[in-house]
């Protein structure tokens, strides 16, 4: 498998606004990420609030400008490209959010949010857009009877679907789902992942998924990656990263879900304190504030991501 | 695939609806005043000619034989210094008092609206050009400006109606601007970005029809201060002038005599306030249905 997304050093530091004889500050919300995605993966994106993989997806995509570092997509670098350059380009990716309600125009029926892509990219002749959205809709579970719905006339798991059938309208190759399922109920998740994972046999797609709920990741990943403060800390197959994690704050995450089994025991380490400030990020290894195994060399060196078996990637000086 | 295309979800009460606004309106006895008030107004400047008493006078036409009568049968709200019916004066001047200023603010809407959108959707330079040059129309209070500006371009209803979209489409440009910068965060713009929406598209299409709820509200309590400012200009002679029939032309008129013939000034004033507070209280009203959380 070839990649489909190549990250090289992708950084993204927004400015704190300030007034002018304020220092100037940066949060410091992507800050060196290497990744590829391979054409076909589900590639999951795990890491507490605040730690950037909202902005990294964002930034695959050039809806956020990047700071440094290059976006290479199908072997094509997209990193400068200006806007009329990119516009072809939105044909091959696309994004689901995490709000279905505000991802739609809440003045537009179902019909004009689906046909926007078809009708800005002149896909298709005027006559044919018609069928070809109730086709899509047909494709996430709705039908011809939605075509007239406004947004807030259905539930939240209708307008996600209404919002996944928008994303398949252009045929992307890749579709970045930032946390498309935690604003939904239980049952209804359910249903989402099983439509995203149906309609990627279909199309051959592949998936950039963002999510804090790691079940979720854990399910619908063939790989994953673990984001602390704008970094990579952990990058592997799904499985082997939740049968074994290596770097610490992995093991601390993961030791968050409740497992299924009532008597599961296991090691539980509880991460003290906060998140540190992006604003403000800690000297040498970012997670050392937290760290239970730290040492004085976490202060001083940022461990780089380093393979340490194959295909699994840790960024801590003590995993071997 | 296990999923269920059949299931129906019970039709939503939208609350934004003409329904709804129709029923929380019917359901205060105030706002349905002032709407019943409004729609009345509306009707009698429509129909001014069919409904005045004495539509030639009401016009224009003098009557010396019947100067200064006061408040009878045959005149209810008396009769002018040359002789002319008040009652067919205050009715026929309900035309230019109504018609104009809903003119002037669809005006001020359609250039302050559309130019607030772009300077909150684009930001940076675009923005800073735009707001500054509101900054310098909204520096002036916006009557001084309009009377400023109407003296500049001349007597006449036409000017005056200028003059007052001229210094009024700046609130509407600050308006549409603030709701357009918390638009631009929401997911449905970055979403139409992300398909490759064209600017423009997006602001015609996404931004602008969301800010229909607060600029509709804002219009409404502006109908009325136009109304009293459209008065205000014609009372210093800078609105319609005579011998066409105008209510702030009319208390202007009137005020001379108010000792002894209260009645010429004190009609078209009270015209003038009851309309003006009937706008005043629908566009409360609005305001409460449209965005609650502005609730006083």
């Amino acid at each position: 498998m070839s990649a489909l997304v190549e990250i090289r050093s992708l950084k993204k530091h927004f400015r704190v606004p300030g007034g002018w004889f304020e220092k100037v500050r940066y949060v410091y919300a992507v800050d060196g990420v290497d990744l590829d995605i391979a054409e076909g993966e589900t590639f999951g994106l795990v890491g507490e609030s605040g730690c950037g993989k909202t902005t990294f997806g964002r930034l695959v995509l050039r809806l956020v400008e990047p700071t440094s570092g290059e976006i290479v997509f199908g072997e094509r670098n997209i990193t400068n490209l200006d806007r009329s350059q990119l516009r072809p380009m939105r044909r091959e990716m696309q994004i689901v959010f995490q709000n279905p309600l505000s991802s739609l125009s809440p003045r537009l029926k179902v019909e004009q949010i689906v046909a926007e892509p078809l009708t800005t990219h002149h896909i298709l002749p005027r006559e044919k857009i018609r069928e070809r959205v109730i086709e899509l809709l047909e494709q996430v579970g709705l039908g011809q009877h939605h075509l007239d719905r406004f947004p807030h006339e259905m539930s939240g798991g209708q307008c996600q679907r209404v919002a996944v059938a928008r994303a398949l309208a252009v045929n992307p190759r890749l579709i970045v789902l930032d946390e498309p399922t935690s604003a939904l109920d239980v049952s209804v998740q359910a249903q989402m992942i099983n439509l995203l994972e149906e309609l990627k046999r279909a199309h051959g797609l592949t998936y950039l998924f963002i999510s804090h709920d790691l079940n979720v990741v854990q399910h619908i990943s063939d790989r994953i990656g673990v984001m602390y403060l704008g970094k990579l800390v952990e990058l592997g197959p799904s499985e082997d990263v939740f049968d074994a994690p290596l770097h610490p704050y992995t093991k601390a995450l993961f030791g968050a879900i409740p497992l299924p089994v009532v008597d599961a025991k296991r090691e539980l380490t509880v991460l003290e304190g906060n998140v540190p400030s992006p604003i403000n990020l800690p000297t040498g290894c970012r997670f050392h504030t937290r760290c239970p195994i730290a040492q004085a060399k976490c202060r001083e060196a940022e461990p780089e991501l380093r393979q340490v078996r194959s295909g699994r990637f840790v960024a801590c000086h003590f995993v071997d | 695939m296990e999923i269920d295309t059949t299931v129906s979800v019970p039709q939503v009460e939208s609350t934004r609806t003409f329904r709804h606004v129709l029923a929380v309106i019917a359901r205060d006895p105030l706002s349905l005043a002032s709407t019943i008030v409004i729609v009345l107004f509306v009707l009698i400047a429509l129909f001014a000619y069919q409904v005045a008493p004495h539509p030639d006078e009401g016009a224009g036409k003098t009557n010396v034989s019947n100067t200064m009568l006061a408040p009878s049968w045959d005149h209810p709200f008396g009769t002018d210094l040359l002789g002319r019916d008040m009652l067919s004066r205050v009715i026929i001047g309900a035309q230019p008092a109504l018609i104009v200023p809903i003119g002037v603010v669809l005006f001020a809407v359609l250039i302050g609206a559309p130019l607030g959108a772009i300077a909150g959707y684009k930001g940076g330079w675009v923005d800073e050009i735009i707001m500054r040059v509101t900054d310098l129309f909204l520096a002036f209070p916006s009557l001084l400006l309009a009377m400023a500006i109407a003296s500049a371009l001349g007597r006449g209803l036409d000017k005056a109606a200028i003059a007052l979209v001229v210094s009024w489409w700046p609130w509407y440009t600050r308006l549409t601007r603030g709701v357009t910068i918390s638009l631009k965060e929401r997911y449905f713009v970055e979403a139409a970005q992300a398909v490759g929406v064209n600017d423009w598209v997006i602001i015609a299409r996404h931004i602008l029809p969301n800010t229909i709820s607060p600029v509709l509200v804002q219009a409404t309590v502006d109908l009325g201060t136009v109304i009293l400012a459209m008065g205000g200009l014609a009372f210093l002679g800078l609105g319609t002038q005579p011998p066409a029939p105008d209510w702030g032309l009319m208390v202007s008129d009137g005020r001379t005599y108010i000792l002894n013939q209260w009645w010429i000034a004190t009609f078209p004033g009270i015209a003038i306030f009851v309309v003006v507070l009937a706008f005043n209280l629908l566009g409360d009203t609005l305001r409460d249905i449209f965005d609650p959380r502005q609730y006083r």
